[in-house]
């Protein structure tokens, strides 16, 4: 919760949207706390960048209410609009201006003046942007214009920051770099909501996910109990070619995944399934175990399986 | 009021024209000496406008406020478009703008570029043919609401396009022959009975006709009609560019 008013940073109730015959979001709901990393995922289309748009005001929900640090993002807007920053997830820049105008122009939209200008010049540096700072926009390269819009987004020092797709397409090293200022952002008190397709990169950066598919929520837990939702862990064992695994049978035979010469995946659940008793098991078909690995399900199979459970 | 966000957003459309003025500024008023010098030799001993007053002369008040119209029309409707297709149009929209705001801070803008062009056209055209002032005040009003009425065109058109052959298509099918139609060229008690009647459905002909009544204090059709139809025309194009920008049509979906 907000440390002040224990009012959420946004509050999403009941939100629909269509555009002609598709249902981009079908009655979402979701509250996400002051102060939280907060990751939005989601397959192409599932309705993760709508729901941003009507975060921020540049789309209208057709039925449900959306507020934004308790400012509805229609009834009081202008309110709500200075408690966000929202990195668009387009490559998008005025071609007419230098960085420094860009940034000037866009505080100067929320009414600040050349008060301003000693937050712009600390932005520029943090970003490692300063030797850049009079040069037209359409100069920069691809890494720099994406660093520009994450300055534009926080010019005005919104307590809220939203990031369509930060780091899609983007090198490793500007991944990295861009990372560790949204880490910085978040120690700093900001609460950060993020759009991403990279799975690694929400279970590195989040405290809470929620799951979109088809613009419903279908999972909305801490990353931790996403990662611990029954979907357990790959159990490999690797036998002498001389006794291969042929008698498991009953529940042991159907945590079979994968037989292949001497080697065997078995999906353990994670709660209830022991590994010594699989492993007895193994040893009881008179098999003899020469290597044994275990794999952790990650983000991209909690993904996979609830967005398969969803399509089933 | 966000008065620094408007003020910022019309400065902001200053700069975007004044940054590439030879195409925004010299040029239209390059074209327009053109259209003077070919049509004044062309036309001077054919066209019969009100009694005392030189064609050239005539001609060069109707090219004015035609330069006006236009251009004002061009700068709204060409940044909206750009920033449409471009996608900066979500740095504006992301903002405590009202829709009131936006709306004052892009026809402002327009007003401005309307009238600079228009006035060095007259700066430059004054060298070469006489243009008497008869009434300022009413040349200051019809040039600051036409180009009002335009850059306000210039703002549904912008929102309306999708993409720059529409709003080439808006200009060159709706704009331009509305202009030449108007009686920049000729007065329109030289047409015959029917296009006389036509030219009175045509409001360019209204913003021409009250603007050289500033020059000449003579006019087609009484001055205070011309100025009666022009606030009309800009009251419904405000109204429904409000409507337009409240209801977020094709920005905010």
């Amino acid at each position: 919760m907000h440390p002040l008013t224990m009012t959420p940073a946004i509050n999403i109730q009941s939100v629909h949207k269509r555009f002609g015959s598709v249902n981009a979001l079908n009655g979402v709901s979701l509250t996400i706390n002051g102060g939280e990393f907060f990751g939005l995922l989601g397959p192409n289309g599932a309705g993760k960048s709508t729901l941003i748009n009507i975060i921020a005001g540049l789309t209208r929900a057709d039925e449900g209410d959306v507020a934004v640090l308790g400012h509805h993002v229609v009834r009081n807007y202008r309110q709500s609009r200075r408690c966000i920053g929202v990195v668009p997830q387009e490559l998008v820049y005025d071609p007419f201006f230098t960085v420094r105008e860009a940034l000037r122009i866009q505080a100067g939209y929320f009414g600040l003046g050349r008060g301003n200008d000693p937050w712009i010049d600390e932005l520029l540096d943090a970003l490692m942007l300063g030797d850049k700072r009079d040069t037209n926009m359409r100069a920069l390269s691809g890494g720099m214009k994406r660093r520009v819009l994450i300055a534009q987004a926080l010019v005005h020092k919104p307590e809220v920051v939203v990031l369509d797709e930060p780091t899609a397409g983007v090198d490793v090293e500007l991944r990295q770099s861009l990372w560790a200022f949204v880490k910085r952002l978040h120690r700093d008190g900001h609460t950060i909501v993020l759009t991403t397709h990279y799975l690694e990169e929400a279970e590195a950066l989040c405290d809470r996910i929620a799951i979109l598919n088809h613009g419903e929520v279908i999972a909305l837990d801490t990353t931790q109990g996403l990662l611990e939702r029954g979907i357990g862990r790959t159990l490999r064992v690797c036998v002498t070619t001389a006794a291969p695994v042929t008698g498991l049978t009953g529940k042991y035979a159907a945590k079979i995944v994968r037989q292949a010469g001497n080697r065997l995946d078995l999906q353990l659940e994670r709660r209830s399934d022991s590994v010594v008793d699989m492993l007895d098991a193994v040893r009881q078909c008179g098999a003899t175990i020469i290597d044994l690995s275990t794999e952790e399900a990650d983000l991209e199979d909690v993904f996979v399986e609830l967005t398969r459970r969803k399509k089933a | 009021m966000n008065w620094r966000g408007m003020q910022t957003l019309f400065r902001k459309e200053l700069l975007r024209f004044y940054k590439v003025g030879l195409q925004t500024l010299a040029a239209p008023v390059m074209t327009t000496l053109l259209y003077l010098l070919v049509f004044a030799q062309a036309l001077q001993e054919r066209v019969q406008v009100f009694t005392g007053v030189d064609y050239a002369s005539f001609l060069l008040a109707g090219l004015i406020m035609m330069s006006i119209t236009q251009n004002a029309f061009a700068n709204s409707s060409s940044s909206l478009i750009q920033s449409k297709i471009t996608g900066n149009i979500v740095f504006i929209l992301l903002t405590p703008l009202s829709h009131f705001e936006f709306f004052l801070a892009f026809v402002a803008a327009a007003v401005v570029r309307g009238l600079a062009v228009g006035l060095g056209v007259y700066l430059a055209a004054v060298l070469l043919v006489p243009l008497p002032i008869h009434n300022p005040g009413w040349l200051v009003l019809f040039a600051v609401l036409n180009s009002a009425a335009l850059g306000t065109v210039g703002v549904i058109a912008g929102i309306w396009a999708e993409k720059f052959d529409q709003l080439a298509g808006f200009q060159n099918f709706i704009i331009i022959p509305l202009s030449f139609l108007s009686g920049v060229f000729y007065s329109i008690h030289a047409l015959p009975d029917f296009w006389q009647r036509a030219s009175h459905l045509n409001p360019f002909f209204y913003m021409i006709d009250g603007f050289r009544y500033g020059f000449f204090g003579a006019s087609d059709i009484d001055p205070l009609i011309s100025l009666a139809v022009v606030v009309s025309v800009f009251a419904t194009l405000v109204t429904l560019t409000l409507l337009m920008l409240r209801s977020g049509y094709k920005l905010r979906n």
